[in-house]
């Protein structure tokens, strides 16, 4: 873990306090009403909107001295703007940093939910860029508030067996759309659909924070989130058939890398803390530097 | 082997090092001071402040400098350090009227009380390159007059003495803070301008573009355009009255608008409005198109589904600091969604391919 002193020009965690009481109650109300879209008064932050501007106030504005933070982009934490996301607390309120998933307090991802299940007490919170699961299917947001009000969700279940006609399957591979507590249809930000089990039931909070967009929503520990589907086509989670060629996994979520331009390619964690946690243990893949030789 | 496409601490760190070398330019000509930015790229300065948000000329040069020129990213910091600023309160609203104007021009009234002052405008520049400003030492002066002090009473108020134009009715209560609030549809006319008067340039320009060529028509004439200082006054809780505490140049235009009448409206002309920092004509004389545009509803008229008269359309997307984050975000990685996509894309092809055989 890394801690550095906090820079004495900002406010703790950058916001100023009565911004952080502001963006609390928007969560409060999130908590209070899982899957609802609480609209806030996001503020302009020193990185462009579309880059995590809503997980960062929302991290901001539960970030206490002691918490441990971890920040990942893609599942991993050395991508450039989880690593600048992660630069900019230790700046601002000078908390101590981590990689290991199960050591954090607050976790700002985008993209994805760690591999490692998380427990009681600890923040998740989303970067999310259209918080709208409906925008897609009726752009303009005076009539998507009314469609929630109302639960009037059939435009959806329309798409999803549009989908099924067309290809046989429902064609939404992330941002796949959830039913939360049996009442609001929610975007869970662009994770893949490979997520979507691990948002329902989860000992963790789940904050989601669409900075551009002012609006900020919840998921409280053991909420109910069943992905949408039909009884005779099921949802199912999927990742690229193969194993990770650096620890072995089977039940990770790969990222896929072009190694040569003979088309040869590999496949590793997307979460970099799990694959490296692995490592350590033991664990190896087809591609790991002691089983060099086989395979490729 | 594996070679990460993945960034670390040392890459941003570099990447910044050589931005900064490359703001500079080559060191052996030399660096622009804030003061010149200020002084001599005034305009760029001014729409710098009018999307920031932010009277202030030299943090909008500091902000021009600081970002090589690229006036989105000026605004960008103007908007960033704007929203660190604890508020004291709010000033009392401006008086246009007691402006000290330094250009007014109304195309609708061939002379007005006040005049028609033509002040610093391109407008009868021939647009041929001054080779003489490639040149350096140059420091033209310009005659000056005496001050006048008479009132320049607005070319509205004439017409709103017949009855001719639509009354403005004065209201007191207090306009919504769009940088306080999250924007809430429907917005009221206040917020509407709001959100125009900071929105980019560009896209104003471009959507009142569309309403003169039949996309919402609005039929205008530009009754008034003005530009000078005002002073901005703020009462002060412990003295009980308003104090003075500083001046601010702005452009306002009143567009007077050819209205037939609606099923709740008498025919009248009707008004469209713009307010700008600084000088900043073009912006000013494009929001009162779009204002008008944007005020079918109100006064009974007819949507034709335009761009410019739709509401949600315009203010949703007129932010160019929110557009551009949002536009720009799409080279951050995104390779575990393109992932799920590719493995979706293998499948459908898969079973399209087996379809195709089978079918043979």
């Amino acid at each position: 873990m890394t801690a550095l002193t906090q820079d004495p020009a900002y406010n703790f965690a950058y916001l100023d306090e009565q911004t952080k009481r502001m963006i609390r109650r928007a969560i409060l109300k999130a908590i209070a009403v899982p899957g609802y879209q609480v609209p806030f008064a996001s503020r302009e932050m020193p990185m462009p909107y579309g880059w995590g501007t809503g997980g960062v106030q929302v991290t901001a504005a539960c970030l206490t001295p002691d918490d441990v933070l971890k920040v990942i982009d893609q599942g991993a934490d050395d991508t450039t703007n989880a690593v600048s996301i992660r630069k900019f607390f230790q700046r601002t309120a000078g908390v101590a940093a981590t990689e290991a998933t199960a050591d954090a307090t607050v976790i700002q991802t985008r993209h994805r939910i760690p591999e490692v299940p998380l427990h009681e007490g600890q923040i998740l919170v989303y970067q999310v860029p259209i918080p709208e699961p409906l925008r897609f299917l009726e752009p303009r947001e005076a009539e998507t508030r009314k469609m929630h009000e109302l639960e009037e969700y059939g435009l959806m279940h329309v798409k999803l067996y549009e989908d099924i006609a067309r290809h046989g399957q429902i064609a939404t591979s992330y941002a796949y759309p959830v039913k939360v507590e049996g009442r609001y249809v929610m975007d869970p930000s662009p994770i893949p659909k490979f997520d979507n089990p691990k948002l329902g039931g989860c000992p963790a909070i789940q904050i989601f924070g669409a900075g551009r967009e002012q609006r900020i929503y919840a998921l409280p520990p053991y909420t109910a989130v069943v992905s949408l589907d039909f009884d005779d086509h099921p949802f199912t989670a999927s990742k690229a058939p193969h194993d990770c060629d650096l620890c072995g996994a089977d039940e990770s979520y790969l990222d896929e890398v072009i190694i040569d331009d003979a088309g040869g390619r590999m496949f590793v964690c997307s979460d970099t803390d799990f694959c490296a946690g692995r490592q350590t243990a033991g664990h190896r893949g087809r591609l790991s530097p002691k089983a060099a030789g086989k395979g490729m | 082997m594996y070679v990460a496409v993945k960034g670390g601490e040392r890459a941003i760190d570099n990447a910044h090092a050589w931005l900064a070398a490359e703001r500079r330019g080559d060191p052996s000509v030399p660096e622009l001071s804030v003061t010149q930015i200020r002084e001599q790229l005034k305009l760029a300065v001014n729409r710098v402040m009018a999307e920031g948000s932010l009277y202030d000329p030299d943090l909008a040069a500091l902000a021009i400098k600081q970002a090589r020129g690229d006036l989105i990213e000026a605004v960008f910091l103007i908007r960033a350090y704007r929203t660190t600023l604890p508020r004291f309160g709010a000033s009392q609203p401006i008086s246009t009227d007691a402006m000290a104007v330094d250009r007014r021009v109304s195309a609708t009234f061939k002379d007005l009380p006040g005049g028609q002052i033509l002040g610093p405008t391109f407008d009868y520049t021939h647009r041929l390159l001054d080779f003489k400003l490639a040149a350096e030492g140059e420091s033209p002066t310009a005659h000056t007059a005496p001050a006048d002090s008479a009132p320049v009473p607005h070319v509205t108020e004439f017409l709103n003495r017949d009855g001719l134009i639509e009354t403005a009715e004065p209201s007191d209560t207090a306009p919504p803070d769009l940088t306080r609030e999250p924007m809430e549809l429907p917005a009221d006319r206040a917020l509407r301008l709001q959100a125009i008067t900071r929105g980019d340039e560009g896209f104003i320009l471009s959507m009142a573009y569309s309403t003169q060529r039949g996309y919402g028509r609005t039929h205008a004439f530009v009754g008034e355009l003005r530009i000078g200082t005002v002073s901005v006054s703020m009462d002060i809780p412990e003295l009980g009255f308003p104090i003075e505490i500083g001046e601010i140049e702005v452009t306002e235009c009143e567009t007077v608008n050819q209205f037939k009448g609606s099923k709740t409206e008498p025919p009248q002309f009707t008004r469209g409005y713009g307010l700008v920092f600084g000088q900043s004509e073009r912006k000013a004389i494009a929001m009162s198109l779009v204002d008008r545009a944007l005020r079918w509803k109100e006064l009974g008229e007819d949507s034709i589904g335009a761009p410019a008269q739709d509401e949600e359309f315009v203010l949703m997307h007129c932010d160019n600091i929110q557009a551009t984050g949002f536009l720009e975000h799409i080279k951050l990685p995104h390779y575990v969604d393109f992932q799920s996509e590719l493995e979706l894309v293998r499948r459908l092809r898969a079973e399209a391919m087996a379809a195709q055989e089978a079918a043979e």
